[in-house]
């Protein structure tokens, strides 16, 4: 392994990694009918506008449920998937400004481990030739002798030994942990500073898992490495990661050390992913008060903050909208037997009216009926649950000739908020916003 | 009363190198409207029961033994039987729910479809009030009956593929890693479903998993599994509490979660059921092993509190001698065999 010059001592690590107002948006080609007509393609935010360091020597847990974007911004992060905005300053360089011949001299310092062990190798090279692949690729040495020696010395490392034996082996004669470690080799081979490991241990049994773990904490260790730690799972994390920066629909809602983070967490989101682990202890029962749904789409992303339609403590400001009704009534649909739904839904004229994001929107009363009897019914919903969060953000309610007029509270978009050791995204924590 | 009662099944799968044996004469019974968890790492055998006791068996796999149900032994039953059972009496749920909706039809169709091959008489309103309100129940709406699948998201997927099994009203349900292939939230809201069938359909249910956490928090008993055998089986609150196989509780302490507070794991790895170890299968990982457990398979010992056990520690004590209680001195296991 190569050696590398001692950073100079500094009361704050400098960031091996500074990530910077980055956007990775993804352009959604829509069906042959949009695009004969000319109507606009979607746009995902995988990435919406992130800023962190990677401090060196750490770990960072990025947590989150898929969808959340953070194996884009992992992969943005290397040069693999190229930004829409922002910058990724690694050891000087901007990421997303180079070209890929500079990236691919940098990637010897930046590697990554990928989920899928079993997906990773290529199963017609043994063990020796895909580890050894990237010296040849970097074109760091031709001699095979060399190559070899290389590859026996990092195969030991991960704990393949004897090396001899399985560097003749093929991935389809071994276990996904032994083929996880021979990803984990192959990676550390060009001696990077930085591994990006996403849910490296996702795929393996709990048996395993402990032991992948361990293995990358040693060589941390040894090599002086730097990870980002990709996972939606937070109690690997919580026993991985030095620090923990929660991801929901492209931002980071909350970050801090881990264990603020566990223990006492701010965000409503990072509190119900905690509160859904399922833990072995049989006097739990499966948690009950979890946040309806699930992770919206992310080219349609919710007004305000994207976890208002989920949240519990959702209010005012947090961006209520038309399709908010729609999902309430749905959900209330679901419940309520054939007879009751078949009434109700007839007093609404037109359901796809809910389908926006207006803050604003007129309901047709439906064909025969008064708008009034829509009126009464949306009033009936709410004293059956007014805690329901969702009348929070009802600024007024009320019937026209033949309509129902809704209007919302002004949205307001969260910002990064400071609160001791940790940041959080949350209307909650906002002295501001409070106030009004 | 047991809805389904399995003595000594065998499932082998044949391979030129021999039989494999994934299934090694299991025994359970599962009660009416019980959740009965089975565990174990991958490659125990876990799937091949579950499929074995709807007798869902790919070719080349062969079955002995008595799954016995409403009185019949599933095992020897003729394919057509077996085939008219599956659905109304026996459900199954499996972990990737795309692939196991037709992209073509409309939720309503699946719903229609099943409904009129196994209930003919079943007229349309009745087909359609019965898919609703089972929907309903998983938080399906009403609104959504006449899309099509891909319409929906993975976790909505996979809660109408449950609505599809309990549709028929299934006495017991088998469901393989349900929730493996969904997030955090979404998987607690299936299981908090799963755990409602028992009062909402008085359904039985197999829950395969290999997630001891998911065990704990919705299942009356478990049954743990190695190397195709069942280790170790009774209620989860005691099993959980105090283990009484080694491999039970070598699993729980690597299982990783909010409460742990050091990283444990099992040396060595489960092994090729091709050839077996002798004696206890799980004797080479085995931190307790003793001489008697390489010689002689373990007999299944009955516990205090309807549990039971396959492990000479637990005796009985006539049949192992001073010399088999020896501890088992062994070589190391390479770091590189366990993972």
């Amino acid at each position: 392994m190569q050696t590398r010059p001692e950073a100079p001592p500094a009361e704050a690590p400098a960031p091996l990694v500074s990530i910077h107002g980055l956007k990775t948006y993804y352009t959604i080609r829509g069906s042959y009918v949009d695009r004969l007509v000319g109507r606009e393609a979607g746009l995902v935010k995988a990435v919406d506008d992130v800023s962190l360091d990677l401090r060196k020597g750490e770990v960072l847990g990025l947590v989150g449920e898929s969808g959340s974007g953070k194996t884009t911004l992992g992969r943005t992060l290397l040069g693999l998937v190229s930004a829409t905005a922002g910058s990724v300053v690694f050891e000087g360089h901007d990421i997303t400004k180079l070209r890929e011949r500079e990236l691919r001299k940098l990637r010897r310092r930046m590697q990554i481990v990928f989920q899928d062990p079993h997906a990773s190798l290529n199963p017609a090279m043994t063990i020796g030739e895909s580890v050894g692949d990237p010296l040849r690729i970097q074109g760091i040495t031709r001699s095979r002798a060399d190559i070899r020696s290389r590859v026996a010395e990092v195969l030991e490392r991960v704990g393949l030994a004897p090396a001899e034996q399985f560097m003749e082996k093929y991935p389809g004669d071994l276990s996904g942990g032994q083929k996880q470690r021979a990803v984990i080799a192959r990676a550390l081979i060009l001696a990077p500073v930085l591994l990006v490991a996403d849910e490296p241990v996702s795929m393996l049994d709990m048996s395993v898992r402990a032991k992948i773990l361990e293995l990358l904490l040693d060589l941390k260790r040894d090599f002086d490495l730097t990870y980002l730690y990709i996972t939606h799972d937070l109690a690997t994390a919580k026993f991985f990661c030095d620090r923990i920066a929660i991801m929901y629909l492209g931002r980071i809602v909350e970050i801090g050390p881990s264990h603020e983070i566990y223990e006492n967490p701010k965000h409503p989101y990072t509190q119900a992913l905690l509160r859904a682990i399922p833990e072995p202890d049989p006097r739990r029962s499966v948690p009950r008060d979890l946040p309806r749904g699930e992770v919206p789409d992310a080219a349609r992303p919710p007004l305000g903050c994207s976890f208002h339609p989920r949240c519990p403590r959702a209010f005012a400001v947090c961006g209520w909208e038309a399709r908010d009704l729609r999902e309430l009534l749905e959900a209330r649909w679901a419940q309520a037997g054939e007879e009751r739904y078949e009434a109700e839904r007839a007093l609404v004229g037109d359901l796809a009216v809910l389908e926006t994001s207006a803050t604003l929107v007129r309901i047709p009363g439906g064909r025969g009926h008064d708008a009034g009897e829509l009126l009464t019914m949306l009033e009936s919903v709410r004293a059956e649950d007014p805690e329901e969060p969702f009348w929070r953000g009802v600024r007024r309610l009320e019937a026209g000739h033949d309509h129902v007029e809704i209007e919302f509270h002004e949205s307001r978009a969260p910002r990064p908020l400071p609160l001791g050791e940790v940041e959080v995204e949350c209307h909650l924590y906002d002295p501001d916003v409070a106030a009004t | 009363m047991s809805v389904v009662s399995v003595r000594d099944l065998r499932v082998y799968y044949g391979t030129p190198h021999g039989p494999v044996r994934a299934v090694d004469g299991v025994s359970l019974e599962i009660q009416e409207g019980e959740t009965l968890g089975l565990v174990g790492e991958s490659g125990c055998g876990k799937s091949t029961l579950g499929r074995g006791i709807l007798g869902l068996l790919p070719e080349g796999a062969a079955a002995d033994g008595e799954v016995v149900y409403g009185g019949r032994n599933l095992v020897t039953l003729a394919p057509r039987e077996l085939r008219e059972l599956r659905g109304p009496d026996l459900g199954l749920i499996f972990q990737e729910p795309m692939t196991r909706l037709n992209p073509l039809l409309r939720i309503d169709d699946h719903f229609a479809e099943t409904l009129k091959r196994h209930e003919p008489g079943i007229g349309d309103a009745e087909a359609r009030r019965r898919s609703l309100d089972v929907l309903g129940k998983m938080g399906i709406p009403p609104t959504r009956f006449r899309q099509y699948p891909h319409e929906f998201s993975g976790g909505m997927r996979q809660r109408i593929m449950i609505a599809l099994a309990l549709v028929l009203r299934p006495k017991l349900l088998i469901a393989d890693e349900p929730t493996t292939a969904l997030d955090v939230i979404v998987e607690a809201q299936i299981l908090g479903i799963l755990a409602d069938l028992k009062a909402g359909f008085g359904t039985a249910l197999l829950l395969i998993t290999h997630n001891l956490g998911i065990i704990a928090e919705s299942c009356d008993r478990v049954a743990v599994m190695y190397a195709g055998k069942l280790v170790e089986e009774g209620p989860a609150r005691d099993v959980f509490a105090e283990p009484a196989h080694p491999y039970t509780r070598e699993l729980l302490e690597s299982t990783i979660s909010l409460a742990t507070t050091a990283l444990h794991s099992i040396p060595g790895a489960p092994p090729n059921l091709l050839e077996p170890p002798s004696g206890c299968r799980f004797h080479p990982r085995c931190p307790d092993a003793m001489r008697v457990c390489v010689e002689r398979e373990p007999v299944e010992l009955r516990l205090d509190g309807d549990r039971r056990v396959e492990c000479w520690l637990h005796g009985p004590e006539d049949q192992v001698s001073d010399e088999g209680r020896r501890e088992l001195v062994r070589e190391e296991i390479a770091i590189a065999d366990e993972a």
